[in-house]
């Protein structure tokens, strides 16, 4: 049995039984919650249908993968493994987009590839900087986002140089 | 900041198909992608309802005071600015335990709800404060103990042992997350005479 699938039903578990135990008031308690989950979706909605409209149509104008094979030869000479570039300049847009180019690398370089290590290491080791940024600050209404962008940006580049460093330790 | 993003994401997307001629992708992209969002706010919605309704649960039967009291010398280490019994430090603990586990859309609800506790100790409603944005870095960098995506994806292309990479990842995961908020620390500071109260 695989045991990311016990992780779920386990948490409801302990939730539900200290509840009871508790002697709260139990379903009235948790349909006041999912009231608040509608609003609080209803309230994101237009974050999300302006991220996806932007996000789409720069994705869409191939902007992205022209601009990483004209960079491949400054990285090829940085010793920096171009084969991920795509990957890394996605990931901090589109989640959907940075699996499916993920899932292309393991296609092509094999899963226990230095490649297929590096692209799973990046793609479970960093998220959606961009978009969770944008969503998460308009969700509460904050315009100026000081320096968060640039620390989310550098986080992600650092986490690609320490994927690098740790694939060539540990797993090649 | 996101204004700029936003906008530039759009005319650079547009400029650029012009001049490739891919013009008429992005044009049926732009109505497409508006309602794609339903999709998404739709698959969104039963996800924060279920989860935000469990917390509420756990919330009114004082399990999560219970986890947050365990959290909270860590959480509040690095958030020095919540106050102790602040109810923002059990969402943070809660938000980065989901994300821990692998459950990026249990995060979500927990994430949101943090950001609208935060904004209620921010003094300048439309700037970030220090807490919401080392927050968002720890969001970003997701620390992550089981990536189940990654693992399945691996599975998938012929993997002979699929998890061999949950090792690799949490060393990568984590020293990433600890640079991240030394990163953080240090802009914050530079830039602190411009924002000095908050």
């Amino acid at each position: 049995m695989n045991i990311s699938n016990l992780i779920l039903p386990l948490i409801v578990l302990i939730i539900v039984s200290y509840a009871i135990y508790k002697k709260v008031d139990l379903l009235n308690v948790f349909i006041d919650g999912v009231k608040e989950g509608i609003e609080m979706s209803l309230q994101i909605f237009p974050t999300i249908l302006a991220m996806l409209v932007a996000i789409n149509v720069l994705l869409k104008s191939n902007l992205i993968l022209d601009l990483t094979s004209l960079l491949n030869p400054i990285f090829n000479y940085l010793h920096f493994p171009s084969e991920i570039l795509p990957l890394a300049i996605l990931k901090p847009i589109s989640g959907s987009t940075s699996l499916i180019v993920m899932n292309d690398l393991l296609k092509t370089y094999g899963a226990e590839s230095y490649i297929g290590y590096l692209a799973s290491i990046i793609q479970g080791s960093t998220d959606t900087t961009i978009y969770i940024l944008s969503l998460y600050f308009a969700s509460v209404g904050i315009k100026k986002t000081r320096y968060a962008l640039k620390v989310g940006l550098l986080s992600d580049l650092i986490t690609i140089i320490i994927a690098i460093i740790v694939v060539n330790l540990l797993l090649i | 900041m996101v204004n700029y993003i936003w906008a530039f994401f759009i005319i650079i997307g547009i400029i650029y198909s012009l001049i490739n001629g891919n013009i008429t992708v992005v044009n049926n992209e732009i109505i497409n992608s508006a309602a794609s969002s339903i999709d998404m706010i739709l698959k969104l919605l039963p996800i924060m309802c279920l989860w935000l309704g469990l917390m509420n649960i756990a919330k009114e039967s004082g399990l999560l005071n219970i986890f947050s009291k365990k959290m909270s010398p860590i959480v509040s280490f690095i958030f020095k600015e919540i106050p102790k019994n602040h109810e923002a430090i059990g969402l943070i603990s809660s938000n980065i335990l989901m994300n821990m586990l692998g459950l990026g859309n249990a995060a979500t609800p927990f994430g949101l709800k943090t950001m609208k506790s935060l904004q209620t100790l921010n003094p300048n409603k439309d700037t970030a404060t220090r807490s919401m944005i080392t927050f968002l870095v720890i969001n970003t960098c997701s620390v992550t103990i089981i990536p189940t995506t990654v693992i399945s994806f691996r599975l998938l292309n012929g993997a002979t042992n699929p998890t061999d990479i949950v090792l690799a990842s949490i060393i990568t995961s984590f020293l990433a997350t600890f640079i991240a908020l030394i990163l953080d620390r240090i802009f914050y500071y530079l830039g602190r005479r411009k924002y000095e109260h908050i």
